[in-house]
Parts: C-alpha cells; structure tokens; sequence
C-alpha cells in the first residue's frame, strides 16, 4: 500500500511538469492553430538556462528561484521572437509547412544548445531548503515533488483567472474562436499572438527549468517532451486547458504503474492510450467538436496525368541511370542507390500528401519496419534477399494496414498527430524489444549474396525495383482510386455526399504507401548490411516530408527530385558538425520562400517559356 | 457636407472569380443608407472589402477623411468604422457580457458612447442574460449582441450586413427600432438589405448593385416609386 502511494505521488509529479509544458503548447495551438514542435525545445531551452542560473545564484532561496523564473521569461520572450520573426508569416499556410517550419526551429536550438552547453549531461543543483524527503506512510518522499504536485492545480487556477477575468484572456479566447471578427472588432492581433507565444513559451521554459534539480539536462529532452505534450494535448481535446490537467494526470499515473507492470513498454503504453482515447472520443477527454476545420494539407491545382512526353523523358531517364555503372565509380553508385531507395519513400509518402492531403508524420515508421523486416529474415531465418525484399513490403505493408485503420478515423492535425504516435510504438518496439531486434546496436550483417554483392549490380536491382514500384504508384495515383483519395482531399463532404467512402480509399492509400515504404526500407537495409532503430525515428519521417516539400507537393515528378535534392545536399553537409543548423535554415526557407519545391519551381518556368 | 465614408472604384476577388467591379458609393454623417440587390450580387463583399477582410481587393475607400485602403482590419475598425458581419459570428464559448468586452473601444470624439447597461436598456433581452454563453441564444438574440458588441466600439460609422435575415417578424422589428435610435444617436450606418419593407422603414438613399456593378443610387424614397429599377435588380 505504502509503496503504491509513494508511485501515485511521484506519478503526480511528473504530471505536474507535463501540465505545465502540455498547457503552453494547447494554449498556443487554441489561437494560432500551428502546432509547434519547437515547444519542447522551449522546455530544453528553459532547463538548460536554469541550470546555468542556478549553478551561479541558487546557492540560496532567492537565487535558486529566481533563477527559475528568469529562465522561464527569458524562454517566453524567445518564443516571442519566434511569433514574430517566422510565425507571423505561417498562418494562413498549410499545416504541412507549419510543422516543418517549427520543426526547422528544433534543429536550431538543438544545434545552439549543444554549441552552448556541450555534449554531457548536466546534473543540476538541489533547491535549498527543499532537498530533503518527508516520510509518507514510512517511506521517503522528495519533498522538492509535493512542491511540483501543489504547482500544478496552482497554475491551472491562475491559468483558469487569466482567461476568465481578465480583458486580455477574454480576448485570447475570443480569438481561439474567430480570428477574423476578433480583428475586425478592432483587436491587434499580431500583439495578441505576440503575448500568447510569451506565455506559452515561459510554461515550457518554466516546466524544463523545474525539472532541473529532478533530473539530468541533455540535448534529448526536447523530442521527449514534445511528443508526450501533444499526446496530454490531444487526449485532454486540443485547446481545453481542464482536458490537459486531467489528461496529464492520467499519463503520468500511466507512466508511474506501467513501468512497473511492464518496464519495457512504458511508451508504448502511452501512445497506444492515446489511440484508444481518440477512437472512442475523437475529439480528446474534454475536447469540442471543432467547426469545419481549416482547408485541406495542401489543396492546390489538381495534377494533370503527365503526358507522353513526360512519360519518354522518364524512360530516358531510367535508361541513362541503368548506364551509370560504366561510368560512376563505386562511391557515387553507394549514393545514387540510396538516392533511389528514398525516391521510393518520398513517393510513397507523397502519395498521401500530395493526393490524399494526408499529412504523415510518422512514415518512417514503414521504411523502418520494412527494413527491419528483411533483417529479421535474414538473421534468424537466414532468408535469401529476394524473399526477405518480398518480407519487407509485407510487414510494413501489413502494419501500415492496422496503423491506418486508426489514422484515418480522424483527419488534419488529429491524424498528423495519430501517424507520429504509431511511429514512436513501432520505434520503441524496435528499440526495447532487445531479443529480437538487438535495442540500439542493431541488426548487422546484412548484405546482399554474392551475385548481388558488387555495388553496381545491387544498384541495377535496386533501380529496377524503386522503377517498378515508382510505376506502380503513378498507375495508382491516376486510377479511379487516386482520384477518389484527390476527391477526398479537396471537398470529403461532397465526397462523401455522392456516395464514396473516402475513409477506406484513406485507409488503402496508407497501407499502399505503407507497403511501398517497407520495399524501399527493405532495399535500403541491404544497401547499408545494417538496420538501426533511428531508421523509425521521428527526425527521419520528417527527413521524408522535407524531401517531398523540397520537390514540390504539387508536382508528380517533385519526390524524387526532392529525395535527390535532399540526399546529396546532406551527404555533402554530413561532414559539416553544424548540418542540424544548415538544414533547420533549409527548411525555413523552403517553407517560407519556396513553397512551390523544386519541381513546382522547375515546372513555373517551363510554363512561363511556353506561354513566352 | 463631406460624406464619411467614399468607396471609389472597389475591385474584389474570390479566387479567380471577379466579384467587385468597381463599387463606388458614399455615406455621409448622419446618413442611413441602403445597400440593395438581389442574394448574390456582391453587399456582403462590399462590406467585407471596406472592413479590409478580403486579400484580393482593389480600389479606394476613405474613411472620416484618411484614406484606409491598404489598413489591415483592426487599424481600420479603431478609426471608428464598426462592422456587423450577416452570419452573426457571435463568440459562442463566450458569455454575453465578455462578447461585449471583446468589443470595447476607447471613447471617440464625434460618436455615441456606449456602456454594457446603455447596450442592455437598448436591448432589454439581452439584459436578462448577462451570463449565457453565445451558443446558447436564439438568431434574433445573437443577431442582437452583434449589434450590440460592434456598438461597443463607438463608431462612428456601421456596417450592417443584413440585420433582419431569417429573423421573426417581431425580432425584425425591434432591429428596425433598434436602427433609426442609432440614427438619433448620429451615427451614420450602410445597411445591406433585400427586405424592401425594412430598407424604407429605416433608409435615407439607396445604392442597388448587381453582379458587383452600381445599378441604381438615389433616395430611398425615388427607388420606392421607380417600379421599373426595383422590377429589374430587386425582384419585387
Ligand atoms: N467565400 C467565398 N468564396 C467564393 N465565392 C464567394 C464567397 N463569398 C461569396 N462568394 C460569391 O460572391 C458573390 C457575392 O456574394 P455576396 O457578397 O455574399 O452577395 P450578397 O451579400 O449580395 O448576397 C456570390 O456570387 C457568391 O457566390
Ligand atoms: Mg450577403
């Protein structure tokens, strides 16, 4: 009894922090609609800064607090700058380029933060006065953690007198509503949204700055954090500050008593609570429903089948590729393989961005089981290459089938957000399921036979097979079927009135670029003899949405150039220890200066020449 | 007498679609004027247009003598200019009496000052329900504290996009009241209407537009004998 007392308290701790990030991060979204990926790094941010101030001044109370609060204000006022410098420019654009642009924000503030603070772990200072324990039913209890406890229904209550009786909270919520009549009432908006990503930001400054005489500061919280703040976000109903408290609450008894049922699955536990929330409520714990959301991912011009030109100039394409070899040397063939293998995943994943305004999050997922697939086959089955590439697509392809079973029950955000929660249950199974698929070291050892071991021969399979499956999916894309997902993308009620189940041809266009994904994983794990579990990872899936953006969404030939495009500026710039920067920069741009991608780009300009 | 409010030449866009093709029209002080035309024919992106809602416009409008055309909305609506959108877009998660706040301005010089219980002994039923939230009234409650929200501004112009659209007969009626006491107040308004009946009940002049062009503009009294202008852009 005593015991499950003392993991309830701690288990109330650890909510309290996550209220405190997940309350900021639901605040923001209330009003800017942009779901911001750089709020965890706000949370690192404000650790780290709390570190270095109470290393200095927190020797006593005064200082150790203050020191805190300084931190958390000096993170607001950096989310501030964020609202004004790049938010500003994003609100009428795309979710898709809305995630990526913040998610540009986390590598620079990784890369800043490893610049500034280094590699180590940092352990910080106790608070004074507070670094004892309190006996509770004669076990020891860190007093430092009923301070948390207490800080979390206090914050809620000042949170609740903000928005309630103040001028200002009146206004955020009018705004969380209707942005428009807000402005049109004579509100300032850009002020508004100015002030709201200070508080925002300050809670996740403030919860990372708690943290510090808790635990470790490291360069890995930032991820953490911001994936469990939007599961609290999206299973307390997005936007409803009681719905975060209490699903804080939830997660963080989840995560106090799974550990100890099942140590190695916490996370897992976690995600796969948030999928059953969503499917039986959709809208979150506490959640409303919300008004016609706002327009599809990217809706943009309709694709038009390209022509016969179009389709020669690939043939010619494939063909000058095929005679690469007599020319190439063995290290541009290792890159243009992989070249290959990530214009089938960029594709893969374009088919549900582009066609379906699907927004993925977590399609690594699929390239990841895929390669895992063949691995597996390889080395506790000693499978030859042909069936462990036939294994690949059929794992992957198979998760994809029940992963999107759930995905697409719920669309925009909700499903960006489900997608990235089934790429972290596959990444932790991958990661924690030590037996089998080896933790972090890996499978190793798997390349190609021997009539397949030359580079140049494994780069003609692979080119063939990604040429097959390339043709494969364009077959898809304009069949019935890709109009179907397009009709879906661009008006679903009328879709849905004429009488198409859009939901099932969602669901098949996952699992199709699901399976796809798994035979470019498969490819890719024996081009490398080697599968890790950061081939699932969350960076990588958003590796995959840069490549389709850098190609240009609205544009058939768009991923593979952008997969082209994007392995050969990061294998140039790997050499460089500040890639995380260049690439935060890339995308920035991009989004903000390139939305059209490469293709799009190209493509203005040829139709600029034929009207000339 | 200089007129409040100029439109010159406004041009708007939806997408690809031409809606606006060059509306022009004046409202002067202390003047109620009817902007007329069949479902369709562009009052509502007029409206929208001088309130700077509306991305793709083109063309001059002046307010109280400053030229607003290029104002983001909220700069334009400090400047006095008060709008009242036609779908009503009360805040349903607010309370009556924090829609209000939502809508206070500092004083003006020039132009009636309004306080919530001004607002209430206007509009009495709003005043038995303080504490309820917008999406818990009925149309002609939420079409009152439109009204009402926007007035708490003090403006000095309104903008009111189809006050008595798919309201009860007594609701209409208590609008048209509610209209000609902002008038005594001295506030100028351009009213968007296809009801005729409450258009004359409340209007000095009326500008009819059609397919986003100016058809007919006079005084509301002329359009009511010119049974040829009302047959052709009205329908009645
Ligand atoms: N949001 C919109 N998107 C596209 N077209 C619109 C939109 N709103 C109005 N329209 C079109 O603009 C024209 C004028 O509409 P509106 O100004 O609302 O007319 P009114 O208010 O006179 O009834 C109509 O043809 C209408 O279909
Ligand atoms: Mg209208």
């Amino acid at each position: 009894m005593d015991f499950y007392l003392v993991q309830f308290l701690s288990g109330l701790a650890q909510a309290a922090t996550l209220f405190l990030v997940a309350s900021g991060l639901s605040i923001i979204f209330g009003v800017t609609r942009i779901v911001n990926f750089a709020h965890g790094s706000f949370y690192m941010l404000g650790a780290y800064l709390a570190w270095t101030f109470v290393e200095r001044w927190g020797s006593d109370v005064l200082g150790f607090w203050g020191g805190v609060l300084l931190a958390a204000l000096l993170v607001g006022a950096l989310g501030a700058v964020m609202e004004v410098l790049l938010l500003r420019r994003l609100y009428r654009s795309p979710e898709l380029f809305q995630l990526l642009a913040t998610f540009g924000v986390v590598l620079l503030v990784q890369d800043a933060a490893f610049g500034v603070w280094g590699p180590e772990d940092l352990l910080g200072r106790r608070a004074p006065l507070l670094k004892g324990t309190v006996d509770i039913l004669g076990r020891p209890f860190p007093l430092y953690d009923l301070v948390l406890i207490a800080l979390g229904p206090a914050v809620l209550g000042l949170l609740w007198l903000l928005f309630n009786r103040t001028r200002w909270g009146t206004l955020v919520r009018a705004a969380t509503q209707d942005r428009e009549m807000t402005a049109a009432l004579g509100v300032d908006q850009a002020r508004l949204f100015t002030g709201v990503l200070f508080l925002g930001s300050a809670l996740a400054g403030l919860g990372g700055a708690l943290q510090v005489p808790r635990e470790a500061v490291n360069l890995h919280m930032d991820m953490a954090m911001v994936v469990e703040a939007f599961v609290v976000v999206v299973v307390g109903g997005m936007g409803s500050l009681p719905g975060a408290f209490l699903a804080s609450l939830l997660i963080g008894q989840l995560q106090a008593f799974g550990i100890l049922v099942f140590p190695q699955i916490t996370l897992v536990l976690v995600f796969l609570f948030m999928a059953v929330v969503l499917v039986l409520r959709p809208y979150g714990l506490l959640g409303r429903k919300e008004e016609a959301p706002p327009p599809a991912a990217a809706a943009g011009p309709p694709f038009a089948p390209t022509g016969r030109r179009a389709g020669l100039a690939a043939l010619a394409a494939l063909a000058a590729l095929a005679a690469v070899p007599l020319l190439a040397g063995e290290y541009a063939l290792i890159v243009l393989t992989e070249v290959a293998i990530l214009a089938l995943a960029a594709a893969s994943l374009h088919l549900l961005v582009g066609f379906g305004g699907l927004v993925s999050f977590g399609h690594a997922a699929y390239f990841g089981l895929g390669a895992y697939g063949a691995a597996l086959l390889v080395k506790h089955v000693a499978a030859p290459m042909p069936l462990a590439l036939l294994g690949a697509p059929v794992l992957a392809g198979a998760a994809a089938l029940i992963a999107g079973w759930f995905c697409v029950r719920r669309s925009g955000l909700y499903f960006a957000m489900l997608t990235l929660a089934f790429a972290q249950i596959a990444w932790s199974i991958t990661f924690q399921w030590y037996g089998v698929t080896g933790g972090d070291n890996g499978i190793l050892g798997v390349w190609p036979p021997a009539w397949a071991a030359s580079r140049a021969v494994y780069y003609e399979v692979t080119l063939a097979l990604v040429a097959a499956a390339l043709w494969a999916l364009r077959r898809a894309a304009f069949a019935p079927f890709g109009y179907t997902l397009r009709a879906g993308r661009d008006s679903p009620l009328r879709a849905e009135a004429v009488g198409i189940d859009v939901r099932r041809h969602q669901w098949l266009g996952f699992a199709l670029a699901g399976t796809a994904a798994g035979l470019a994983g498969g490819l890719y794990a024996f081009a490398k003899g080697s599968v890790f579990p950061t081939l699932l990872a969350v960076p990588q899936s958003v590796d995959a949405l840069v490549m389709v953006l850098m190609g240009g969404i609205q544009t058939v030939a768009g991923p593979v150039v952008g997969a082209a495009a994007f392995h050969l500026l990061r294998t140039t710039l790997m050499a460089s220890e500040h890639w995380r920067v260049i690439l935060g920069l890339v995308i920035v741009a991009l989004v903000l200066l390139f939305p059209q991608g490469i293709a799009g780009f190209a493509r203005r300009l040829w139709n600029r020449g034929a009207e000339a | 007498m200089t007129a409040l409010l100029t439109v010159d030449g406004l041009h708007a866009w939806y997408g690809r679609a031409h809606i606006l093709q060059g509306v022009g029209l004046t409202v002067g002080r202390g003047e109620v004027v009817a902007l007329m035309g069949r479902n369709g024919a562009g009052k509502s992106t007029t409206m929208k247009a001088v309130m700077g809602l509306l991305a793709e416009r083109r063309g001059r409008v002046a307010f109280a003598g400053t030229d607003v055309s290029a104002w983001p909305p909220h700069r334009i609506a400090r400047l006095g200019l008060g709008y009242v959108p036609e779908d009503r877009r009360v805040f349903a998660e607010l309370t009556v009496r924090e829609n209000l706040e939502v809508g206070r301005q500092p004083p003006r010089a020039g132009a009636p000052l309004w306080t919530p219980d001004r607002l209430y002994a206007l509009f009495p039923n709003l005043a038995e329900m303080k504490d309820r939230r917008g999406a818990r009234m009925s149309g002609g409650e939420q079409q009152m504290l439109t009204l009402a929200r926007t007035l708490m501004g003090n403006p000095s112009l309104l903008l009111l996009d189809e006050p008595s659209e798919g309201l009860a007969p007594r609701i209409v009626q208590q609008m048209a009241d509610a209209v000609r006491t902002l008038k005594a107040e001295g506030l100028s308004v351009l009213l968007s209407e296809q009801n005729l009946g409450f258009a004359a009940a409340v209007a000095d002049r009326a500008v009819v537009i059609e397919k986003g062009v100016v058809r007919w503009d006079g005084a509301m009294a002329a359009l009511l004998e010119d049974g040829d202008a009302r047959r052709a852009y009205l329908a009645v």
